[in-house]
């Protein structure tokens, strides 16, 4: 029985299967973070070198994973929706966005409260951050760009072009900030090699990344439902869609 | 168990305020982001509610003229 | 075809000559605030000096960024480009240096007698020269794809430079590092080859990416 996939990729039954799907991928996102954050604080030991401070890294290594890795996946549809012309994928690039750039600023303010207790400032000059802060201005930069253009598919367009211009400059900005750092002060502490990662340290960390993931795709399809309502608002399948919610 | 009380637990050796302030921006955020996109379906609602009930008049002139 | 659209955008840009010197005053008066804004001690204004006339820099090219494609809208001549024979993406390389003589090359003219000001060195001012000379095209490559892509917005001016800047950042940091570099006696080379690297690889993808946001935004 060959499923046929492209059935879904009509905004009407997306809607429908995304619908479906959000309390799937929302309750596991909350089971995943409970167990993430109890491995976490309560099965991890004490760091010897960094006392409890470390905890932070269960929440800013996932978003900063996270904070590149939507950024990827938001060029990706953004690129299958300029070069198939499906509307559905720009929509969906549309909506990682504002999550992409939620998980930057986190990744962002964590950085810095970790920074605190251990070099002593906020803000460091260290690579890491500053690529991150850079990352930010490409999420200010793609949804600014699609909220001044009115007409949706050529904001879709636009944003396409500016997101994959974007990640063919990610690699490029990283390596030139860490070039950069490097030739100021000596590498610092790098956050994310702490020496030795003891295993429970480990799991908290990687489970609160998937609780992340899970998380985001939630968002991610709640956000793209809402996407399609508004610029399908026009359709017979919402308005008759919209009668059954407004009768129940 | 690491935490003999609860007092230490929030204390976090000392670090509680950087531990717990990127916690609670870290839940700040997400219940926001949650807020933000229902706040924008329900006001999607009303507006698809007003654009029912104006064509549901429009239909309902047109059948009785 | 190529060379005649840039004796064209050169003949305009000369035409109103305005254009030219406001971008070269507004790059001279951001360089000379910055020793009344620090202090005149010397030796804090040459460390900085690399960093004042490249951001100095970047900020000119930017500010003429929008006007690259809007008077040409205005008139329809670029619905014209769209329709012509010729291909889309060397008529913008022509219009992307045409842009960058008009507003590129006086910097690069200009650079040596602020770098005075700061009290550089004679090989730091020809670093500096060099690596603007090198850097500013890529500049105006980068900077016509956000000007292609919000033409015609309101507000476009504002939105080009937060769509571009990011872009700009690594230009920016091996610019002014070749300048530190060769200072501090580590030598050039290596970012004068990287800001080389920049500058092929964005000569070969920037008019795609422009001749592809022009077609979006003329739809």
């Amino acid at each position: 029985m060959a499923i046929n996939w492209f059935k879904y990729s009509s905004p009407a039954s997306f809607y429908s299967l995304a619908g479906k799907m959000v309390p799937i991928f929302f309750i596991a996102a909350v089971l995943l973070l409970v167990a993430g954050l109890y491995i976490g604080f309560f099965v991890a030991p004490t760091d010897f070198q960094q006392g409890e401070a470390y905890r932070i890294i269960f929440i800013h290594v996932p978003a900063a994973w996270m904070s590149m890795f939507l950024y990827l996946i938001m060029a990706f549809w953004a690129g299958i929706g300029l070069a198939f012309n499906t509307r559905l994928s720009s929509m969906v690039a549309t909506a990682i966005a504002p999550t992409g750039a939620l998980f930057t600023f986190l990744a962002l303010w964590t950085g810095s409260l970790w920074g605190k207790p251990m070099w002593g400032t906020w803000w460091v000059w260290d690579a890491r951050l500053t690529s991150e802060l850079i990352l930010f201005f490409l999420y200010i930069g793609f949804m600014s760009l699609q909220a001044a253009i009115d007409d949706p598919r050529r904001a879709d367009k636009a944003g396409a072009i500016l997101a994959l211009v974007g990640v063919i400059n990610i690699p490029i900005i990283y390596f030139s900030v860490q070039w950069w750092n490097t030739l100021h002060q000596g590498a610092s502490v790098s956050l994310t090699q702490s020496p030795t990662m003891a295993s429970t340290m480990l799991m908290g960390m990687l489970i609160m990344a998937l609780a992340s993931w899970m998380y985001s795709i939630a968002m991610t399809l709640m956000r793209t439902r809402v996407i399609i309502l508004e610029r399908e608002s026009h359709t017979a399948w919402v308005s008759e869609l919209h009668q059954k919610e407004a009768t129940r | 168990m690491n935490w003999e009380s609860w007092s230490e637990f929030f204390s976090m050796g000392g670090y509680g305020v950087y531990v717990w302030g990127s916690y609670c921006v870290t839940i700040i955020c997400i219940v926001g982001e949650i807020i933000l996109i229902s706040k924008r379906r329900r006001t999607l609602q009303k507006h698809l509610g007003l654009i029912h009930e104006s064509t549901a008049k429009e239909i309902k002139n047109e059948t009785t003229s | 075809m190529f060379w005649w659209i840039i004796q064209r955008d050169l003949l305009l840009a000369m035409r109103r000559r305005s254009d030219v010197l406001t971008t070269l005053f507004f790059f001279v008066i951001v360089v000379s605030l910055f020793p009344l804004s620090v202090g005149p001690e010397m030796n804090m204004l040459r460390t900085m000096a690399p960093g004042v006339v490249w951001v100095a820099a970047l900020l000119a090219s930017m500010l003429s960024l929008e006007r690259m494609f809007s008077s040409d809208y205005q008139d329809g001549t670029l619905e014209q480009m769209l329709i012509s024979p010729h291909s889309l993406s060397i008529l913008v390389l022509g219009k992307a240096i045409a842009h960058w003589l008009v507003s590129g090359v006086p910097l690069v003219l200009m650079a040596p007698v602020l770098g005075i000001q700061y009290d550089l060195s004679v090989d730091a001012l020809l670093v500096l020269t060099a690596s603007l000379l090198l850097g500013t095209p890529v500049l105006s490559l980068i900077g016509a794809i956000g000007a292609a892509l919000t033409l015609g917005l309101r507000g476009g001016g504002v939105l080009v430079s937060l769509l571009v800047l990011p872009l700009y950042i690594p230009v920016l940091i091996f610019g002014s590092g070749a300048v530190e570099a060769s200072a501090a006696g580590l030598g050039y080379e290596a970012h004068f080859s990287l800001l080389g690297a920049f500058f092929l690889v964005s000569l070969v993808l920037a008019p795609w990416a422009i001749a592809s946001s022009l077609r979006i935004s003329m739809e």
